[in-house]
């Protein structure tokens, strides 16, 4: 299966994880900064930055979009909770 | 008594600006959590401008008959021209959908981060009003009149916002500098003594925002009203910017402080039983404290009481939670203080657990499961030893205080894992 990584800026860990994995599925387990709120795409709590990769992420879904756009998120910005590693690439994230 | 309260007219707190709102004398609880000794008060006022009517907020829906009834004693419901929403729960909004089938020709004026509420309140009829979504120093021009919006986000809700009569200088705080106190002479130089209503209040609501809070005086200051009229309990007219200014010293810490800048400080709380967990406390606390830069202090949880170790959490980087695992659960006090961290800002702290169990542990992933769910980082996976532990696993402790402490100070490695490890 293809794995991409996911590096967490704040905490300086990387994982390596199967294509089709959410932020959120991660990022608590290592104990990122990034804080939920509502877990489905709902509230905008989750909003993280992108420094590199956006591109290897999937594209925003239609709620997702309309979040972003309630929080004026920047274009570097997104949902952890929404937002999944597709392919073999790198993102680097950290919390918004 | 409520009868007297329910006949109260209109107060004119400043020429052409009523208060509309109204008593609650018989409340006990307030919104499950908060107690209150004589009841409270919904305040929402009405403000007359050479151009139109505006209406700042409303009250509970059960107690729309006397909001309407002191409204149509100061206006009617044609001259409404816009509806301020300061804040949007129930206690402040639940007359909203009557009003505006009342005023449908108002226009609403709600924070941006308040339009989601504004859809759950009104539901399919919002599409039959005009709204506005306001920004920072947006300003409504009532004729003569203007009110200049101050967003106060977290002051307690995201949508949060103040609204400031420019002209009078009265600012409708809303929430901030609210008190649940019921008492019908409405301003704070004549009503009795609230002064424990407003810190009790300013505790159970605004402490966890602190950090807000201080970002919204920053705002409030400069503007140096003359009043201050919120949403509940007593009007704020005569020395308001005292008021201002114990919100500055509630924002601070309960507890001097005796770290350094560089320092941190990790709390270590555990309950035993037999001495297991009580061993591993210790385990953790040594290796936690051979990091240099980070403060350890360790307490079992059977010598304190909950709310000064709420205080301590609050000032703290990191804590972690021992406890035993019985019944398949965590034991009473660590809950009971885990409940309690509701009051405080958690988020970003470091967090872990561990403990001692016979057949299942489950306490350690339920504990870490509530630090998560206080938006606290759990960055290790919690320690769980079987009945008393060896030598060796003491030593596992104390290399689990360490990593522990390494984390808060900064020293932890560049890690590369894999997802099947997680």
């Amino acid at each position: 299966m293809a794995k991409g990584k996911l590096t967490f800026a704040d905490i300086d860990v990387s994982v390596n994880v199967p294509a089709g994995t959410r932020v959120i599925e991660v990022s608590e387990k290592v104990g990122a900064g990034i804080i939920y709120g509502c877990r489905e795409g709902d509230c905008g709590t989750c909003l993280m930055k992108v420094e590199e990769g956006m591109e290897n992420l999937s594209e925003p879904t239609v709620l997702e979009d309309k979040v972003l756009k309630e929080n004026m998120a920047g274009k570097d910005m997104r949902c952890a909770c929404q937002a999944q590693i597709i392919g073999e690439g790198e993102v680097k994230i950290k919390p918004a | 008594m409520s009868s007297t309260f329910a006949s109260k007219p209109p107060e004119e707190i400043a020429p052409g600006v009523n208060w509309i709102g109204a008593f609650d004398p018989d409340l006990r609880t307030f919104d499950l959590i908060l107690k209150t000794a004589n009841g409270t008060t919904y305040n929402a006022y009405a403000i007359q401008g050479a151009e139109g009517v505006a209406i700042i907020d409303t009250v509970k829906e059960a107690f729309a008959e006397q909001f309407f009834a002191r409204l149509e004693a100061v206006t009617t419901y044609d001259a409404i021209t816009a509806v301020v929403l300061n804040h949007l729960e129930l206690d402040h909004a639940g007359a909203l959908p009557e009003l505006m089938r009342r005023a449908p020709q108002a226009h609403i004026y709600v924070s941006q981060r308040g339009l989601k509420l504004l859809q759950a309140t009104l539901k399919d009829e919002l599409a039959n009003y005009h709204y506005t979504l306001t920004d920072d120093g947006d300003t409504l021009d009532l004729g003569g009149r203007t009110v200049k919006f101050v967003l106060t986000p977290y002051l307690h809700w995201p949508e949060t916002k103040c609204s400031f009569l420019v002209e009078d200088r009265i600012l409708f705080s809303c929430d901030v500098f609210g008190a649940h106190f019921c008492d019908e002479r409405l301003y704070n130089d004549l009503v009795g003594d609230f002064r424990f209503s407003f810190e009790y209040y300013f505790k159970h609501i605004m402490r966890p925002f602190k950090k807000w809070v201080l970002q919204a005086m920053d705002k409030i200051e400069p503007l140096a009203p003359l009043m201050i009229a919120p949403s509940h309990g007593p009007i704020l007219r005569e020395r308001p910017m005292d008021y201002v200014k114990s919100y500055r010293t509630l924002s601070g810490s309960h507890l001097p402080n005796e770290l350094s800048a560089r320092e941190k400080s990790l709390l270590i709380f555990y309950m035993s039983a037999y001495g297991a967990t009580a061993d591993m406390a210790r385990s953790v606390y040594e290796g936690a404290s051979s990091i240099e830069g980070v403060r350890v202090s360790l307490y079992d949880l059977q010598g304190g009481e909950v709310e000064p170790f709420v205080d301590l959490i609050e000032g703290a980087d990191g804590m972690i939670f021992g406890s035993p695992t019985i019944n398949g659960d965590a034991v009473k006090p660590i809950w009971d203080l885990l409940a309690s961290l509701v009051a405080i800002d958690t988020r970003g702290k470091i967090g872990a657990a561990f403990g001692s169990f016979g057949w299942s542990g489950e306490a350690v992933p339920m504990i870490e499961d509530r630090l998560r769910g206080l938006k606290m980082r759990v960055p290790e996976k919690g320690k769980r030893i079987k009945f008393h532990p060896t030598e060796q696993e003491l030593d596992d402790c104390r290399q689990y205080g360490q990593a522990i402490a390494e984390l808060l100070a900064g020293k932890a490695r560049p890690k590369v894992i894999d997802f099947a490890e997680l």
